[in-house]
């Protein structure tokens, strides 16, 4: 149990103990169910690719913390991208949801007709991505001006990697909200690479932020790493856009310690490049480190977490497992209100094109 | 660079490794190697086509042999290097242009549409352009990974568009087109990419395919198939059950240029067996079968004894589940149900 004498150091961010414990234990959540999709791709039970985050949990828990959860549909939203599970998770996305997902399963979110952490729920706050990158700038613009056309006192937050900001549609949807001054935070997650491509072939940015004077927006740069850290720039932002000062951009640094995905052996990341942020740069284990030498949180607090976490991915897996794939005809349904696409005229009996 | 043009002659010896049979993908990566030894100008633009040898490894090795001024890995801007491919085009370069996955080509459809395919007929000069991707479903790829966006660009007057099916056919029309003075779209279908069934041996000699030329895939009388892409293996695969089960007798005709269309093999065709089907694996609403059968409607009404009728995939996006997929996209069972009921019209 929590030692009763006072922490030595205050929690910064007007944080409390049990939040910490939260975010470890998000922390943890995200990296278990990563690690229990993994062995479930190896057993072609996730039909798809596999993209990790590992190594970048501590910036997508962080940051999604920072917003006004809710699970009434009234909270803040925020647009994740394929390395942030730990953003959908903190916003209330389930484990069970997500194994569903990458199993296409048809009681998954989207019924088996998207792939992977592709799925939105407005309730929760989180809105589905798209695979081309970019795109859901533009579209958070639209979510946060809304907010703000209605006076509404709630914040949007997009994330894009370094490659992404590359994109026509990145800036564009920067620029917008910057004019319309639109409670939205734009979360670059700057973790070296884009698939194969290096920062250097990326930009000739020395950083990224920097592209927000640009815009005429403010924009700082974090350790990503550093949960904490993570937590008090976005906090910050998110409070900005919410009292009416409108957009940002917060570039985190951080390092893709897997390949682009599952099948990518990644021969173009230098292997102690690698091993020196998972050594030496791991956020789970820098944000334990931070726990325990400030009296936060010690071992009889973590371990109970650790342990409970695990059972909540042994019982989600069960329960994914045991789902249903979709039925065939639901690829009809959805296109358009109330209506079902036509099935093919040759699987009638008898075939009959007249009638398809 | 300079601007002087290299011509013939860097023909690799005709050795018998040079005979091996190889894949699909080795087919597309060697037009593109044999053009760029031939002519200095080719020169390849896209995300991760360098050191990494692009997300399928189609440009593998070009790097290594041609160096960086002529294999350029781009930031993730599909606006951006397709306008500079252009804008390289209007200086005498050939620039081939990969899409990551062809989905994304949809970020690029205004500098293509608007500018890229008016570009001659402005007075602003041709524009020897190749823009090609992985493209096609069945690999549970989900929406965005699986696309067949042939007819969004179909309806563009001033582009070409290419759709192999073969590894013969793959090779030789990618080095058709980077030839073509004029801008060239060229899908290649992922699932066909490594097939071991695939592999062909390549002729020693320059192997080019023309454009706008459809080939006969097989022969048959009774009704004629026209499709591309890897459809044309499902619709081979349903002609041979047909002909056992049967006894009808597919002629299976693959586009392999679906603009410009081959309209006169299509009509000698529809003359010889007097009943059409078409097939694609894009979906079924404002898909290229619909010009095709109207062009037969034009061409070759009376030679018809039977409606044309298509199969296609459903009027929906691309499913991620395989029940789903599997229930969208067109199967070999789709073809010879339609053909049975073609044959006996
Ligand atoms: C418009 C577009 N072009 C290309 C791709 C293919 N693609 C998928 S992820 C990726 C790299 C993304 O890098 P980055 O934005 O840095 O994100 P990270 O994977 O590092 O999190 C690429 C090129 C895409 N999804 N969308
Ligand atoms: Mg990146």
């Amino acid at each position: 149990m929590a030692s009763t004498s006072p922490p030595p150091i205050d929690i910064p961010h007007q944080l409390d103990r049990d939040q910490l414990l939260d975010l470890y234990r998000y922390l943890r959540l995200t990296r278990g169910l990563e690690e229990r999709l993994v062995s479930l791709h190896r057993q072609s039970k996730v039909v798809g690719g596999l993209f990790r985050s590992l190594g970048q949990e501590g910036e997508s828990v962080a940051s999604a913390f920072a917003l006004n959860r809710r699970a009434d549909g009234t909270g803040d939203i925020l647009s994740p991208l394929i390395r942030n599970l730990g953003s959908m998770l903190v916003m209330g996305a389930k484990p069970v949801q997500v194994l569903r997902q990458y199993m296409a399963k048809g009681d998954s979110p989207t019924g088996g007709k998207e792939l992977n952490i592709h799925f939105t729920s407005f309730q929760h706050g989180y809105l589905g991505q798209i695979s081309s990158l970019g795109d859901l700038v533009p579209i958070m613009t639209g979510v946060t001006l809304t907010f703000k056309l209605r006076g509404e006192p709630r914040v949007g937050m997009v994330y894009v990697g370094d490659g992404a900001t590359s994109t026509g549609a990145f800036h564009e949807g920067v620029n917008f909200a910057a004019v319309q001054r639109c409670p939205l935070v734009t979360i670059i997650e700057n973790n070296g690479y884009a698939y194969s491509t290096p920062y250097h072939k990326q930009t000739a940015a020395t950083a990224l932020v920097e592209k927000a004077a640009g815009y005429g927006i403010p924009g700082v740069q974090v350790d990503g790493n550093d949960v904490l850290a993570v937590y008090g720039a976005v906090r910050a932002a998110v409070d900005r856009a919410r009292a009416g000062g409108g957009t940002s951009m917060i570039e985190v640094m951080t390092y893709r310690r897997k390949g682009h995905a599952e099948h990518d052996a990644q021969p173009y990341q230098p292997p102690d490049e690698i091993d020196k942020w998972a050594t030496t740069n791991d956020p789970i284990d820098r944000f334990v480190a931070v726990l325990r030498e400030n009296g936060w949180a010690d071992d009889p607090q973590l371990e109970p977490i650790d342990a409970r976490v695990e059972q909540e991915l042994d019982a989600a897996v069960s329960e994914a497992e045991a789902s249903p794939l979709p039925d065939p005809e639901d690829t009809l349904s959805d296109v358009y209100a109330g209506e079902t696409a036509r099935p093919h005229w040759t699987r009638q009996v008898p075939p009959n094109p007249r009638f398809v | 660079m300079s601007n002087q043009r290299v011509l013939e002659s860097n023909h690799p010896p005709a050795t018998d490794a040079a005979r091996q049979p190889i894949t699909f993908l080795e087919a597309i990566r060697e037009g593109i190697r044999e053009e760029m030894e031939r002519d200095e100008q080719v020169l390849v633009l896209g995300e991760d086509v360098g050191a990494y040898g692009g997300a399928f490894k189609v440009t593998d090795g070009l790097l290594d042999r041609f160096g960086e001024g002529r294999v350029i890995d781009t930031p993730i801007s599909e606006i951006g290097f397709t306008g500079a491919a252009a804008g390289a085009a209007h200086m005498g370069m050939r620039p081939i242009v990969e899409m990551q996955f062809i989905d994304f080509i949809a970020c690029a459809f205004d500098i293509i549409t608007n500018y890229i395919a008016t570009s001659r007929y402005r007075g602003s000069g041709p524009q020897p352009i190749v823009i090609r991707g992985p493209c096609g479903g069945g690999v549970r790829g989900g929406p965005f990974h699986s696309q067949n966006p042939e007819a969004a660009f179909f309806h563009t007057p001033g582009l070409k568009i290419v759709y192999p099916a073969t590894a013969l056919d793959a090779k030789g029309l990618m080095k058709s087109a980077i030839r073509d003075d004029d801008p060239v779209l060229f899908f290649e279908h992922k699932w066909l990419y490594r097939r071991p069934q695939l592999r062909e041996a390549m002729p020693p000699e320059d192997h080019t395919v023309p454009l706008g030329r459809a080939s006969i895939h097989r022969e048959g009388r009774d009704v004629t198939v026209v499709t591309y892409g890897a459809m044309v293996h499902k619709v081979l695969d349903a002609a041979r059950a047909l002909e056992e089960t049967d006894e009808i007798s597919i002629e299976v005709l693959d586009l392999r240029t679906l603009l410009p269309l081959d309209e006169e093999t299509i009509v000698d065709s529809v003359q010889k067996t007097n009943r059409l089907l078409i097939v694609h694996e894009d979906t079924r609403t404002g898909g290229i079968a619909g010009e095709i059968a109207m062009r037969i409607n034009e061409a070759a009404f009376e030679w018809l004894d039977a409606p044309i009728l298509r199969v296609t995939a459903l009027d929906t996006p691309v499913p991620y589940a395989p029940p789903l997929e599997d229930f969208f996209l067109p199967q070999s069972d789709d073809i010879v149900s339609a053909a049975r009921y073609l044959a006996g019209y």
